[in-house]
C-alpha cells in the first residue's frame, strides 16, 4: 500500500488510527503555537518599534521591509509543513536574476507578491490559528494524558472524571480501557482534519501560484537571453578593438612600407621591405577573416540578408540563396540565424561532398525559419559532420526559444532546419 | 607626378591613417583641402566649397557603423561632379550596392590595404576623379565567384567574364591585356562582345555601365 502524501489521503486510509499521521498531527498543531506566538510578538514589537522610529528614516524603512519578515516566515513555514505534506512545498519566490547586489536582491523580494502573501499568511497564523491549534490541541492531548495515567492517578488519589469519580486502581483501568479507545479515533480524526486544514492554508498562501509558475519560467528564460546578450556584446567590444586598433595600425604599416618602397633604390633593402608589406597584408587579410567570423560588420550594417549572400559568396559551392525576411530582426536572432548558416555552409563544403546548396529563410506566424540544403552524400550527424560548432548553436537557439533539425539520410539530401520566434518577448 | 592636381577632402576617424593617407597625397602632389574625422563635418565642409574627390572611410562616428558610405551617397546625389573613393575595411559588396544605386561613374571602392600600393592607388584616385571606377580586386573576386543562373550575366563566357572583372577594378585595355597574356585586339573583341550582350546604349560610357551592370549582377 502506498504512503499517503496528504493529511486527507492519510484520513481516508484504514490504517490511520496505526500510521504516524496522528501523531504528526500533534506535533504540527503544538507546533505552531511556539511559533506562531513567537511571530506575533515579533511582528507586533517590530510594528511598535517602527511606528515609534517612524518619524526618523529608519522607521519607514523598517516598515518598507515587512515583506522580508514574510519571507521569513514562509521559509520556517514551508519547512513545519513538511509533517503534513511530506513532499513539502515549493517556494513560491522566483530566480533573481543574476548579477544583482544584496541591495537588488532584497528589493527584488520585497515586491514580490509572494513575500506580502507569507506575511498575511504570518499574521493569520499569529492571530487565528496557533490559539485555536493550542486549544484543540491541547485539550486533547490533556485529555489523552489523563486518560493514560488515570489506573496510576485513581490509585494514589481520588480523580474526577466528568460524571464519574475515580478512586481506585481498578476503576482507572476500566476508565483506560472504556473511555481510552473511543477518545483516541474521536479526537485523532479531528486532529487530524484540523492539522490538514491548517497545512492546507499554509500550502495555499506559501506555496507559488500559477502566474507565479509562469513568471518563473520567463525569468529563467530572461536570464539565458542575458547571458547570450553578454556574450554578443563582447563579441561586438572585440571586433571594435582589432577593427579600430589592431587593423589600423597594420594599414599604417602598410602605407608606410609602401612608401618607403617608392624611395627605397632597387637592391637587397627594397626587395626585404617589398616582402614585409606582402606579410603585412596577409596578417590584414588573415585578421579580417578572423574579424568577420568574430562578429560579422555586415550583419550589423545590413541584416540577415545580405550577410547571408556574403557567406554565401564565399563558399566554394554555388550556393543560391532565397530569403523573405522582414526588414530587421532582433539582433541576437540575426546573429544565431546568420551563425547557423555559415557554420552550415562551412560544414558542407567540408564533409558533404555536394555539387551545390540552397539558403532559404522566411517568416511563418511568429517564427524565422531557415533552411541549408545541400546534395551532397548524407549520413550528417550533430556529432560527425555538425562538430562543437553546430552544438554551441543549439544551446543559443535553446535560450532563444529556438531549435535546429537535422535531416540526413545516407545518399542524401541533407537539410539542417532551424527555427526561432522572430521576437524576443514572451 | 599626377594627371593633375586635385583638391581632396579626406574622411578618416583614426588618426594614423589620416596622417599617413595626407602624406601620400601630399607627396604626390594633391591638395590636401581638409580632413575630418565623422560624417557630418564631411558634409558641411564638401557643401560650402566643393573639391575634385572625397576619400571616404566607410565607417565613422558617431555611430562607427556605414556612415561615411552614407555620406558620399548623399553627395553623390547633391553633387555628382565630385569624384568620391571610399576605403573600406569591408570586402563585403552590400556596402558597395548602396553607392551604387544612385552612380554613374566617378567612383572607388578599395580596401584600405591597397592605399600601401602607392603607385597603384594613386592611379585608382585619379581614374575616379575622370569620371571613372575602381573596385578593389578581392571585391571582384568575390563577385566573380557568384554565379546566377537568371540576370544580365548569364550570356558571358567564362573569359568575357574575366575581361569584365579587371574593366572593374580599373583596368585599361592595355593592363587587361598584359594579365590575360592576349593581345589588346582580343581584348577589344572581348569588350565589343559584352557591350553587345549586356545591351548598353551607347553615348554614356559603356565601360563604366558595363561594369555597373556587372557589379549589381
Amino acid at each position: 500500500m502506498e504512503k499517503p502524501d496528504t493529511a486527507w489521503a492519510a484520513l481516508a486510509s484504514r490504517r490511520f488510527l496505526i500510521s504516524s499521521w496522528p501523531w504528526r498531527s500533534y506535533a504540527y498543531l503544538l507546533s505552531s503555537v511556539p511559533v506562531g506566538a513567537l511571530t506575533i510578538a515579533l511582528l507586533f514589537a517590530a510594528v511598535g518599534l517602527s511606528l515609534v522610529l517612524s518619524p526618523l528614516i529608519i522607521g519607514i524603512w523598517m516598515l518598507m521591509a515587512f515583506p522580508l519578515a514574510g519571507m521569513v516566515i514562509g521559509r520556517i513555514e514551508r519547512w513545519r509543513v513538511r509533517l503534513m505534506i511530506p513532499a513539502g512545498v515549493r517556494s513560491p519566490h522566483a530566480t533573481i536574476p543574476p548579477g544583482y547586489r544584496l541591495r537588488a536582491r532584497l528589493t527584488f523580494r520585497r515586491r514580490e507578491r509572494a513575500s506580502l502573501r507569507a506575511l498575511g499568511y504570518g499574521l493569520v497564523l499569529g492571530v487565528f490559528v496557533w490559539p485555536l491549534s493550542a486549544l484543540f490541541g491541547g485539550i486533547s492531548a490533556t485529555a489523552l494524558g489523563l486518560t493514560l495515567a488515570a489506573p496510576w492517578i485513581a490509585a494514589h488519589e481520588e480523580m474526577g472524571m466528568g460524571p464519574w469519580t475515580l478512586d481506585t486502581g481498578r476503576e482507572g483501568w476500566a476508565f483506560l480501557v472504556l473511555f481510552g479507545p473511543p477518545f483516541y479515533v474521536i479526537s485523532s480524526y479531528i486532529l487530524g482534519a484540523l492539522a490538514g486544514a491548517e497545512a492546507e492554508l499554509a500550502k495555499a498562501l506559501l506555496g507559488p501560484r500559477e502566474e507565479e509558475l509562469r513568471r518563473n519560467v520567463a525569468e529563467l528564460r530572461r536570464s539565458r537571453l542575458d547571458l547570450v546578450d553578454a556574450f554578443e556584446t563582447e563579441r561586438a567590444r572585440i571586433e571594435r578593438h582589432l577593427h579600430d586598433g589592431v587593423q589600423q595600425r597594420l594599414v599604417g604599416l602598410t602605407m608606410t612600407l609602401g612608401l618607403a618602397e617608392l624611395d627605397l633604390p632597387e637592391g637587397e633593402g627594397r626587395r626585404l621591405v617589398v616582402k614585409a608589406h606582402g606579410e603585412a597584408e596577409a596578417a590584414l587579410a588573415d585578421l579580417r577573416e578572423a574579424v568577420r567570423g568574430i562578429h560579422p560588420r555586415v550583419l550589423v550594417d545590413h541584416g540577415l540578408e545580405a550577410a547571408v549572400r556574403e557567406v554565401a559568396d564565399r563558399s566554394p559551392l554555388p550556393v543560391s540563396v532565397r530569403m523573405t525576411l522582414p526588414d530587421r530582426l532582433p539582433t541576437p536572432i540575426e546573429g544565431a540565424a546568420y551563425f547557423v548558416v555559415s557554420e552550415a555552409l562551412g560544414n558542407v563544403a567540408k564533409h558533404a561532398q555536394a555539387t551545390r546548396c540552397e539558403v532559404e529563410g522566411w517568416v511563418a506566424g511568429d517564427r524565422l525559419v531557415v533552411t541549408v540544403t545541400d546534395d551532397g552524400v548524407g549520413g550528417a550527424t550533430f556529432d560527425a559532420a555538425g562538430g562543437t560548432g553546430l552544438k554551441g548553436l543549439v544551446t543559443r537557439l535553446d535560450a532563444l526559444g529556438g531549435t535546429l533539425d537535422l535531416s540526413s539520410p545516407p545518399g542524401g539530401p541533407t537539410r539542417l532546419r532551424m527555427e526561432c520566434p522572430c521576437r524576443l518577448d514572451d | 607626378m599626377p594627371a593633375r592636381r586635385l583638391s581632396i577632402v579626406l574622411a578618416e576617424d583614426s588618426l594614423l591613417l589620416r596622417e599617413g593617407l595626407a602624406s601620400i597625397l601630399d607627396r604626390a602632389g594633391h591638395e590636401v583641402r581638409d580632413t575630418v574625422g565623422d560624417a557630418d563635418t564631411l558634409l558641411a565642409v564638401v557643401r560650402k566649397d566643393p573639391p575634385d574627390v572625397v576619400i571616404t572611410d566607410v565607417r565613422m562616428p558617431p555611430g562607427h557603423s556605414d556612415e561615411g558610405l552614407r555620406a558620399a551617397a548623399a553627395i553623390r546625389a547633391e553633387l555628382p561632379q565630385i569624384g568620391i573613393l571610399v576605403l573600406s575595411q569591408y570586402v563585403a559588396d552590400a556596402y558597395l550596392s548602396s553607392l551604387l544605386e544612385t552612380t554613374t561613374g566617378g567612383i572607388g571602392y578599395l580596401l584600405k590595404d591597397r592605399v600601401g600600393h602607392v603607385t597603384e592607388f594613386l592611379a585608382s584616385l585619379d581614374r575616379v576623379a575622370e569620371g571613372g571606377m575602381v573596385v578593389d580586386p578581392e571585391v571582384v573576386r568575390q563577385l566573380l565567384a557568384r554565379r546566377r543562373d537568371d540576370g544580365p550575366l548569364a550570356a558571358l563566357t567564362p573569359r568575357e567574364l574575366e575581361v569584365l572583372a579587371l574593366m572593374a577594378e580599373g583596368r585599361v585595355n592595355s593592363s587587361i591585356a598584359s594579365e590575360l597574356v592576349v593581345s589588346e585586339a582580343a581584348v577589344r573583341k572581348h569588350v565589343g562582345n559584352i557591350f553587345a550582350k549586356l545591351d548598353l546604349p551607347d553615348g554614356r560610357d559603356r565601360r563604366v555601365s558595363a561594369v555597373l551592370t556587372y557589379l549589381r549582377g
